[in-house]
């Protein structure tokens, strides 16, 4: 449970600015000095607003990006040697925002197969671990149809399949219920949930929604390129003061207890889930 | 008024010809050209159209589904019959003016179309019992020899993959814009061509757009998933060929060996 999988230090990283006009105009530090690291059979949420560098460090965690300055290990392995590069993808995938974008074949199970194609696995092995990997995601009465058949929470759990298949550590979700409805999303994030329960796969998971990072077992909050906080859910929420300077909501459940705290009629701040504060209301309404 | 568009003109099934080894079928339609064009005779014509018509008696494909297929060959069809009819030399049968109609015009224009007919017949009974993503991946394994001489064989079937995947994604998404536009108050529907062409430049460009994101975020997603070109990939699905696929080959051949054999006799 202690040992790490990923592990960022000191990362910089900025884009480059060939293509402006301005050749000499500052460039701007996406990343500035980030050092985090990953636990093995962890779920990690990494939250943050629009460009808060939220995407550019999980792009870091599998070698799409390489830092700038700083280094990034991933079990061990310094995601700047190139000879390795397949061996990181293999133990931390990737699943992004548009599922369909990251779908490639015309049939969900040749999709689901696609990474293992890749790593030419033998047929009789990749059938069975594309079915054990349809299973998990509770896709598998669909891996003859065409991705375009199914909505947008069954494509994104085929997409998260594509990745199980590689038997990856750790799974990097960035935003992936971005562009999913309310069903969709539940969907998803239960998939994740079991995911990290039932098999022990290390979870990243990057949101801007408080519902989905409160289900956590740590939150990673990013601001400006730098990490601000690092905590357990009810540590980072009770925080409220600080979340809303940097722009971010906490959940409804905590705003209430903060705003009832304020007018002193609580002194419990660490509160996240909605049992837990029907009960303070029931003691104050009782009281 | 997109979603109209069907892809290919894969007719599901599960017939004999639909269960053949797609390599197999694209070399049995091969075989079958061949025997079409190097039949010289009526008789040689009819051993070919007799192999047309058994395989698409087994293959179960509605007639009318056929017919649909010839439609868009009618205007060549009628073009190379005139263009025979009247300027082949040989024995006259009757004069229209400038224009005289002989015995050989029209012998020889009767022997194209039979043969552009069952052309077209023979390939679309192909297309319409082989879904297009395994006759992408058939072709992709015909052509492999071809990767000594630096054919990119594998980056056309997979270009041809992806292009199948995304047209329904982009059909959509055009269906949308479209939508966006019109709400916008943008005119597609009234004005000479020229206008109504004119007015799909703001259909056109932010399609383009998207298409150039989307290529972008799935080439990244590919790398995720460990794509590194063709080289030591293996492949869900194996193609593998058995006895009948076999015994459909031996078929096709003995059916171009009585063609040829014909042949040899009239000629």
């Amino acid at each position: 449970m202690q040992e790490k999988i990923i592990s960022a230090e000191n990362v910089d990283f900025h884009y480059s600015n060939e293509f402006e006009e301005n050749e000499n105009a500052p460039v701007k530090q996406v990343l500035k000095g980030v050092s985090l690291d990953i636990k093995k059979g962890e779920f990690t949420a990494i939250l943050g607003h629009n460009g808060s560098g939220k995407s550019t460090i999980a792009k870091h965690m599998n070698a799409i990006l390489l830092p700038c300055g700083g280094k990034v290990y991933v079990d061990g392995i310094d995601t700047s040697d190139e000879e390795r590069l397949f061996d990181i993808r293999q133990s931390v995938g990737m699943v992004f925002q548009n599922p369909d974008n990251q779908i490639v074949a015309t049939i969900v199970e040749e999709d689901v197969a696609f990474a293992l194609e890749n790593l030419g696995v033998p047929p009789y092995e990749m059938r069975e671990r594309v079915d054990d990997a349809l299973k998990s995601v509770g896709m598998y009465e669909y891996r003859e149809h065409s991705p375009h058949q199914l909505s947008g929470g069954q494509k994104q759990r085929i997409a998260i399949a594509g990745i199980i298949a590689m038997r990856p550590d750790c799974i990097v979700l960035d935003e992936p219920t971005a562009m999913l409805d309310p069903h969709g999303r539940r969907s998803v994030l239960k998939t994740i949930r079991k995911l990290n329960r039932e098999f022990g796969i290390t979870i990243v998971l990057i949101t801007h929604y408080m519902d989905e990072a409160a289900q956590a077992d740590r939150i990673v909050v990013m601001d400006n390129g730098e990490i601000v906080m690092d905590n357990v859910p009810k540590e980072v929420f009770s925080n409220v003061e600080l979340m809303k300077k940097i722009g971010l909501d906490v959940p409804q459940v905590t705003e209430l207890m903060y705003l009832l705290t304020q007018c002193g009629l609580l002194s419990d701040t660490h509160i996240i889930d909605e049992e837990e504060c029907t009960e303070a209301l029931i003691k104050i309404l009782t009281a | 008024m997109l979603k109209d568009i069907t892809i290919g003109q894969y007719f599901p099934g599960k017939s004999v010809v639909h269960k053949l080894d797609p390599r197999f079928k694209i070399i049995i339609t091969g075989i079958f050209i061949a025997m079409l064009f190097s039949a010289d005779s009526f008789t040689a014509l009819v051993v070919g159209i007799v192999f047309l018509i058994v395989s698409f008696l087994l293959s179960k494909i509605p007639f009318k589904l056929m017919l649909k297929s010839l439609k868009p060959i009618i205007p060549i069809i009628i073009f190379t019959s005139v263009l025979n009819i009247f300027f082949l030399d040989g024995v006259v049968l009757f004069k229209l003016g400038f224009l005289k109609v002989t015995y050989e015009g029209l012998r020889t224009s009767a022997f194209m179309i039979i043969r552009i007919i069952a052309l077209i017949m023979g390939s679309s009974l192909l297309t319409y019992t082989t879904s297009p993503i395994t006759l992408t991946d058939a072709i992709e394994r015909l052509l492999s020899p071809l990767k000594k001489i630096k054919l990119p064989v594998h980056e056309l079937a997979m270009m041809m993959t992806i292009a199948l995947r995304f047209i329904p994604t982009l059909i959509e998404e055009t269906d949308k814009i479209m939508s966006a536009q019109k709400a916008r108050g943008a005119d597609m529907e009234s004005g000479s061509l020229l206008q109504r062409a004119k007015a799909l430049t703001p259909i056109l460009i932010p399609l383009f757009v998207s298409a150039f994101r989307r290529a972008e975020e799935l080439a990244v997603a590919m790398e995720c998933r460990c794509y590194q070109g063709g080289d030591g990939r293996t492949r869900l699905r194996q193609l593998k060929s058995t006895g009948g696929d076999y015994f459909a080959l031996g078929l096709s051949i003995v059916f171009l060996d009585i063609v040829l054999l014909i042949n040899c006799m009239t000629g």
